[in-house]
C-alpha cells in the first residue's frame, strides 16, 4: 500500500451563523466569525489516496486524473465563492473547517475509482487545519 | 462525523539536557553540546490535536476559543520565556522533547475536557520534531 498525496489552493469567504441560535448565543459562540459579510481564508487542500502500485505504470493513482477531479469536484466550486451562499451544502451546514473536510470527502469520495480516499486536510490558515478520514 | 482538529502554537523556552543518574562524562557522551551548564533556546513550535464529533449545531468538534484559552492558560503561560529545566514538571525529569511532548498531552488530557486529546506534536527546531498520542500510534 502506498500513499500519495495531493494539494491545491482555493481563497473563499464565509461566517459562521446558526439561525437556530439568538443573536446574542451566535455572537457568542462564533464571535468575530459571525459578521454576516463574511471574511475570507487562503485555503489549502491536501487529499490523501491509498493503493496499490500498478505493475505496468508504476503508479498508485495517475495523478492528473486526481488533480482533474479535484478541481472539477472542489476547486471549481470553492475557489473565490462566498461558501455560504454560492455552496449548496452550505446553505445548511456551517462552513466551519470541519465542515469543509467533511464536504470536500463527500465530494471526492464517489468520483474516486482507481485508488482510495484516505484523508482530507483543509488548512484554513497555516496554523489551523482539519482532518477527516470518513468516519462516521 | 468525527473530524481531527489541529491547531498550531509557538513557545520559547531555554532547557539544558543534563541526568543527575549519569556522571559528567557520560552527560557530556549522551547530551553532547545540550550538556552545556547555562542552558540554550529554542522556539518551539507546538501542534495539538483534538478529535470528536462535529457539532451539528456548531459545526465544530470543540471552539477554538475554547481550546486556545486553555492552551495559553495552562501551557504557553508556563513555558514560553521560562528555564523549562526550573519548572516543576521537569524536577527529576530531563526536559528532552519528548518529555515535553509526554507534559503536554498529560496537561490536557487531565483537564481539558471540550474534545478527546488525540496527539501532541513539537517542532523544536525545523529539522526535527516528535509526536505522542498517548501511548497509542499515530495516525496519519
Amino acid at each position: 500500500m502506498v500513499y500519495l498525496t495531493r494539494k491545491a489552493e482555493f481563497s473563499a469567504s464565509h461566517y459562521y451563523h446558526n439561525p437556530e441560535f439568538t443573536p446574542e448565543e451566535n455572537q457568542r459562540i462564533f464571535g468575530k466569525c459571525n459578521n454576516p459579510n463574511g471574511h475570507g481564508h487562503n485555503y489549502t487542500l491536501e487529499v490523501t489516496v491509498k493503493g496499490q502500485v500498478d505493475q505496468r505504470s508504476g503508479f498508485v493513482v495517475d495523478l492528473k486524473q486526481l488533480k482533474d477531479i479535484m478541481n472539477r469536484e472542489v476547486i471549481d466550486a470553492m475557489d473565490h465563492r462566498f461558501l455560504n451562499k454560492e455552496v449548496a451544502e452550505f446553505k445548511e451546514a456551517i462552513p466551519t473547517t470541519e465542515n469543509l473536510a467533511i464536504s470536500i470527502w463527500q465530494r471526492l469520495q464517489p468520483k474516486l475509482n482507481v485508488a482510495e480516499l484516505h484523508r482530507v486536510r483543509v488548512y484554513e490558515t497555516p496554523d489551523l487545519f482539519v482532518d477527516y478520514y470518513g468516519e462516521a | 462525523m468525527k473530524a481531527y482538529l489541529t491547531r498550531r502554537y509557538w513557545f520559547s523556552a531555554s532547557h539544558r539536557l543534563h541526568s543527575d543518574e549519569m556522571s559528567a562524562e557520560e552527560n557530556q557522551a549522551v547530551y553532547g553540546k545540550c550538556n552545556n551548564p547555562h542552558g540554550h533556546g529554542h522556539n518551539y513550535a507546538l501542534e495539538i490535536t483534538v478529535a470528536g464529533q462535529v457539532d451539528p449545531k456548531t459545526g465544530m468538534v470543540c471552539n477554538l476559543v475554547d481550546l486556545d484559552a486553555f492552551v495559553n492558560e495552562n501551557i504557553l503561560e508556563r513555558f514560553d520565556r521560562q528555564n523549562l529545566n526550573t519548572l516543576p514538571p521537569f524536577q527529576g525529569v530531563v526536559p528532552t522533547t519528548e518529555n515535553l511532548c509526554v507534559e503536554v498531552y498529560g496537561i490536557l488530557q487531565k483537564d481539558f475536557h471540550h474534545a478527546e486529546v488525540e496527539k501532541i506534536r513539537v517542532e523544536e527546531t525545523m529539522l526535527n520534531s516528535f509526536e505522542y498520542a498517548g501511548g497509542r500510534e499515530v495516525r496519519y
